[in-house]
């Protein structure tokens, strides 16, 4: 069951690392708020995978708390960016958003 | 009996796990917010199922099963909504690399400007005053 145990975390860790360096990259707000969910999400599996393996089944309730606040972060960011976007006349920019991707970087 | 029952809980764990790894190695490798997203819902609705079931099938007594299947159900419903709420964000701010989208029934001949069609049902109008006199026009003729 050890060997088990390291390879899960194993992945969920290398999943988790990956999500982070997408989170430190991304170039716009709505790509860190994507891998700020599935970030939470892997952090919910490796607390599940725990509770799984050592058969100890405390973090269960923590599991409930992590995907509400998923949920409710990621709505309430696109929300705000939507509201921004009604307040503008354009595509944001005269609101203080920043410059859009798909005009941005050189297009093939 | 519980040996196989132990393999099975093993199993779904490793798959779980493994479609958290891809998850990561999805939104390193991909172009675009949408198909980031798509790389980044696959935990999300088959990992956490997968990992749930192992879970339950690990820990016994009923209200942890419940418990579990509470998250999961959760998640079933909750990630088509924010899914939607961001893609339907990121189309309208420009970050859909269209010259890769196959299918684009939002984009509007000859309004390319800022994108037309996709505004929510409550988004104030582009002319305030036009707007103001025709619904002044629609109230007199009512009278």
């Amino acid at each position: 069951m050890t060997a088990v145990a390291v390879v899960a975390h194993a992945l969920l860790g290398g999943g988790a690392l990956l999500a982070l360096v997408r989170l430190a990259r991304g170039p716009s707000l709505l790509d860190r708020v994507v891998a700020t969910d599935t970030l939470l999400v892997i952090i919910s599996a490796s607390l599940a995978v725990h509770a799984a393996l050592e058969r100890d089944p405390t973090v269960i309730p923590v599991l409930v708390v992590v995907s509400l606040l998923a949920f409710v972060g990621s709505v309430s960011i696109a929300r705000y960016i939507g509201g921004m976007l009604v307040g503008s006349s354009g595509d944001g920019q005269d609101v203080g958003l920043p410059p859009a991707a798909e005009l941005g970087e050189g297009r093939p | 009996m519980t040996a196989v029952a132990d393999v099975v809980a093993v199993a779904c764990l490793l798959g779980g796990a493994l479609l958290c790894l891809t998850a990561g190695v999805g939104l390193v490798r991909f172009p675009d917010v949408l198909s980031r997203m798509h790389a980044g819902t696959k935990p999300q609705v088959l990992g956490v199922l997968l990992i749930m079931v192992g879970a339950a099938i690990r820990l016994n007594g009923w209200s942890n099963s419940w418990m579990l299947l509470l998250v999961a159900a959760f998640q079933l419903l909750t990630a088509p909504v924010s899914a939607h709420m961001i893609s339907r964000v990121a189309y309208r701010r420009r970050h859909v690399r269209r010259d890769l989208l196959l299918v684009d029934e939002l984009r509007s001949a000859g309004q390319d400007r800022v994108y037309q069609g996709d505004e929510p049902a409550d988004a104030p109008p582009e002319e305030p005053g036009a707007a103001l006199a025709e619904s002044r026009r629609e109230e007199d003729g009512a009278r």
